[in-house]
């Protein structure tokens, strides 16, 4: 197939690339716009790593055509918080020792913060919930629940 | 309490900013200009001959700039040790496993490597195969390596003390067998390499390893280049578990393709290829034949066993010494025997696996030893008490217990389980019918080698240097694969040096830069790495100390350092920022520049693989966990909803950090008693995928999960500190299983515990409760 131009807005800026169209996304973003954060692990669905947030809901960039997402607000774990300030989320992360060896930590991040910008005072569920795609060998799970939901109890009380 | 101003805090992890900002960069998140992307080609048959193979097509594909086969590396082999060295970087001549690397190609992207491998043409003869250990074994098996005959792998037969005449004396006597699945190590990252060949004989490489100077080796031997041409450099690390150790070929066919094409070569495995061929835990057989006293006093064990190696050696020496070490640890055994065979089979190669070869003795003896406790009457607990070793033992074989808190761990699990409102005694309550959900708890002890004593290069290396702005480098060999070991190192550094946390950086390992070191395994790093930087730091601080008392006019020995400042003790108020002291040291007289260095090894013979005779490490962790289970009695599945840990780490470096490898250990421990198996059929994994696998998700692990630290101070590590890692996964099964034997009354012996054995063995005995009925009325 030919190769196309198409136009992805990441983290607010509009970028053209020229894509052969069963490119998936996870690679466009790594490969062509160097946005190395979001992660190739398993490819195929199965473990969460290269989560990304489009028009507010975490995807799989994975399993994602670049060619489908033209038009939208894609978000990479790039745009969140800066080398001086990280988001709150990421602040909790690094503080309840949530990261280990940090390959899931981005795609994680993404997933929850999807979720506390949809329901900012989420039940334990909720949480599992929006996790349960994003596989983590090195936590058994806790420390990142813990941290989610320090997040948002830190914002609900500033 | 002690007064230390680092150690002993909850402190955050160094590299946790970058890994949640993203901006910590794995191996393949590198990419360098001409960069090609490698393929590998593997084979489709569990044992095949190779014919013939022609990649003329492949080299002729436009995009294509390098094709290479077994060949392209001569006779290179390589393996633990000398008479181990059986797998190669291709296979040449035949191929041993499905899976088994037989080409790579490099081409300007990932499609045209993968356009290319299908033009590979391979002719393969199909030769019996053989994928099941017990049959391997037997005479007439297909022989997998030539010069191996009878697919020995490796053989240990040994033994010490009276064990005929242990079993004569015994008033009970048990015999069981035990099974131990394929299970993988399940780190995320897969494994890569991007290496460049500078002719005439210069490496470098970017790659996933855990114990990087492994491969810096082989990298050495396989390309006959100088070491100090081999600059390895080790980005971040998603997780190893024991899986990434060694060089594999992966790594070599980056090196040789790049030799080849003049460029660089990146080299990603996809998921698929990590679960269908990658390195495996060993499988294994135990049966274990065990004889007590009427009180449960342990007299003796006699294991014999099989382990499934795969096609290749690997460390495998390692873990069959393991699995004896451990037969004679936690509990005091006065006598013991021991025969293993690791045996060649046409499956992916079996290594280490966090807990290298000692879940599964553990399995087998923490489950045995309540099975007797049911049999004779006795509390599992008290059965554990009554035999648990004690600091100052020395088991038959020659392990000295330096520390031992295990009575204290038992303790604190107990109560953390609430066991006394959970146990249910089923010697008492026999005959009640189950309900929907039948709940228990379970029980089981540890112990692991803290720093395994090598054969090899033994010591870690540590060199410290002090910046004139006051910030320190500290240069180890020793890899973080995920596990903290590097914050832990830093805080180390910075509680000697009086600095703080944040001042201390760690770069990772770059072998023209950091010390050799033997690697991340057997829990060596923050017990021998550790002591490695202690020594460093001091030497660091000594220097400084003859700049600061000139400065102070003081004697060294009056001048402390904490938090920043250098100060005499006597007089707290003449003192001199740590920074202003790091200056001077620079600048007075003639002036120093500060470089400080440690080297430390365990002083212990090296490892006796042939009688294991001796110690496994500079000192031993103990540790106790319970279980609670919950069973569904209609569908069979367990489920795990409270885990205690409660482990003798000597003294937690970093709490939060032995917290996270403590509910990590948990994680592996209840995958692999529940969720995880390699599913195969005649060689082939028939599970592929990370779901299909059964990695655990948030949904499947404890939701609660306690983890205790006893603290014994141990005389060998750093500040007392023993390993926290591994063993810590040790006793999980055998907790879960005696958790499900209490909660329903079968005994599980055959792992994974899935849904379909549980129903299983609930009919069994129920045909077997209504037989005994009938046989009495």
């Amino acid at each position: 197939m030919s190769d196309q131009i198409i136009h992805l807005k990441v983290n607010g800026t509009l970028h053209t690339v020229t894509v052969v169209p069963q490119r998936m996304l996870l690679e466009v973003l790594r490969e062509q716009l160097g946005l190395t954060g979001t992660k190739r692990a398993c490819r195929v669905g199965d473990c969460g790593a290269c989560t990304v947030i489009i028009d507010g809901k975490a995807v799989l960039s994975c399993l994602t055509l670049a060619v489908e997402v033209q038009g939208k607000e894609i978000v990479t774990i790039e745009a969140l918080g800066d080398g001086d300030c990280p988001d709150p989320i990421q602040q909790s992360f690094v503080d309840c020792g949530a990261v280990q060896c940090g390959f899931c930590t981005p795609g994680m991040i993404l997933s929850a913060k999807a979720l506390l910008d949809e329901k900012p005072h989420p039940e334990r569920a909720d949480v599992q919930r929006a996790i349960a795609g994003n596989l983590c060998r090195c936590t058994g799970y806790a420390k990142i629940v813990e941290a989610i939901e320090l997040t948002a109890a830190k914002k609900a009380n500033a | 309490m002690s007064d230390y101003a680092v150690l002993g805090k909850r402190l955050p992890r160094v590299d946790g900013p970058v890994k949640a900002a993203g901006t910590a960069r794995f191996t393949d998140d590198l990419a360098l200009p001409g960069m090609l992307h490698g393929k590998i080609l593997r084979s489709p048959h569990a044992h095949a001959r190779i014919l013939n193979m022609d990649t003329s097509a492949a080299e002729r594909l436009p995009g294509v700039r390098a094709v290479i086969v077994g060949t392209d590396f001569g006779d290179y082999r390589y393996g633990l040790k000398p008479d181990t060295r059986d797998e190669y970087p291709l296979a040449r001549g035949k191929v041993r496993y499905l899976g088994e690397e037989v080409a790579a190609v490099a081409a300007v992207d990932e499609d045209t490597a993968l356009a290319a491998l299908a033009l590979i043409r391979v002719d393969y003869e199909v030769l019996p195969s053989v994928t099941d250990p017990e049959a391997a074994l037997r005479e007439g098996a297909p022989r997998i390596h030539e010069d191996k005959p009878g697919n020995i792998s490796v053989h240990m037969n040994t033994g010490f003390g009276d064990v005929d005449k242990a079993f004569q004396e015994a008033d009970y006597i048990r015999e069981d067998r035990f099974y131990s699945q394929s299970v993988l190590h399940g780190f995320l990252e897969p494994c890569a390499a991007l290496a460049i060949w500078e002719a005439p004989n210069r490496i470098t490489i970017w790659a996933s390893k855990q114990s990087p100077y492994f491969l810096y080796r082989n990298l050495a031997n396989c390309f006959n280049v100088p070491l100090s041409n081999v600059r390895l450099i080790q980005p971040y690390i998603g997780g190893g578990f024991g899986g990434k150790n060694g060089g594999y070929p992966v790594d070599f066919c980056a090196v040789m393709l790049s030799k080849k094409s003049g460029r660089p070569v990146k080299i990603v495995l996809t998921m698929e290829e990590i679960l269908s061929s990658h390195r495996r835990r060993h499988p294994m057989i135990v049966r274990l034949k065990t004889g007590v006293k009427k009180d449960g006093t342990l007299l003796a064990h006699e294991a014999h066993i099989i382990a499934d190696g795969g096609a290749g050696t690997g460390v495998g020496p390692s873990t069959i010494a393991n699995a004896f070490y451990f037969m004679n640890l936690p509990y005091v055994v006065p006598n013991v025997r021991f025969e293993a065979f690791r045996v060649y089979t046409n499956r992916p190669i079996s290594v280490a696996q966090r807990g290298n070869g000692i879940q599964q003795i553990r399995f087998a003896a923490d489950v045995q030893l309540d099975m007797i406790a049911e049999d004779l009457g006795l509390d599992p607990i008290k059965i554990r008490e009554i035999n648990g070793a004690y600091t100052g033992y020395t088991t038959p074989s020659g392990m000295h217990v330096k520390s031992c808190g295990l009575q204290e761990t038992i303790t604190e699990a107990v109560k953390a389980a609430e066991w006394e409102t959970h146990y249910r005694p089923w010697r008492e309550k026999k005959d009640q019918p189950l309900g929907r959900i039948a709940k228990g708890v379970g029980i089981a002890c540890n112990s692991f080698e803290s720093g395994a004593r090598l054969t090899g290069h033994n010591c870690c290396t540590a060199v410290i240097k002090v910046h004139e702005d006051g910030t320190i480098s500290l240069l180890t060999g020793s890899t973080d694969a995920g596990q903290g070991s590097e914050t832990a190192l830093a805080m180390i550094a910075a509680e000697i040096l009086g600095t703080r946390l944040e001042d201390v950086f760690v770069p990772q390992t770059d072998s023209a830069v950091t010390p050799v070191d033997p690697g991340s395994f057997g829990s060596r790093v923050s017990s021998t790495a550790g002591n490695a930087v202690l020594i460093a730091a001091q030497d660091a601080k000594k220097q400084l100390l003859q700049v600061a008392a000139q400065l102070l006019k003081a004697d060294p020995g009056e001048i402390a350092f904490r938090d920043r400042k250098v100060f005499v003790k006597s007089a707290p108020e003449r003192s001199l920022r740590f920074r202003d002291l790091a200056r001077q040291t620079v600048a007075w007289g003639s002036g120093t520049t500060v470089i400080g260095q440690g080297s430390w090894g365990q002083s212990i013979p090296p490892l006796n693989f042939d009688t294991g005779e001796g110690d496994a490490g500079g000192a031993y962790s103990f540790g106790t966990q319970a279980a609670w289970v919950e069973i569904d009695t209609r569908t069979g599945k367990v489920s795990v909803p409270r885990m205690v840990v409660a482990h003798d780490l000597g003294f937690a470096l970093n709490p939060l950090a032995v917290e996270g490898q403590h509910e990590g250990s948990i994680a592996g421990g209840v995958g692999h008693t529940i969720y995880e198996h390699c599913v195969e059929e005649d060689g082939q994994t028939m599970t592929p995928s990370l779901t299909a696998y059964g990695l655990p998700t948030v949904y499947d692990l404890p939701a609660e999960m306690v983890s205790l630290s006893i603290e014994t101070i141990d005389p060998v590590g750093a500040f007392g500190a023993k390993e926290s890692g591994e063993g810590t996964q040790v006793s999980t099964i055998p907790a879960i299983v005696n958790a499900i034997h209490n909660a329903i009354g079968v005994w599980i012996t055959d792992l994974p515990v899935t849904s379909e054995k549980v129903l299983k063995a609930l009919r069994d005995k129920k045909a077997q409760d209504a037989a005994k009925v009938e046989g009495r009325s």
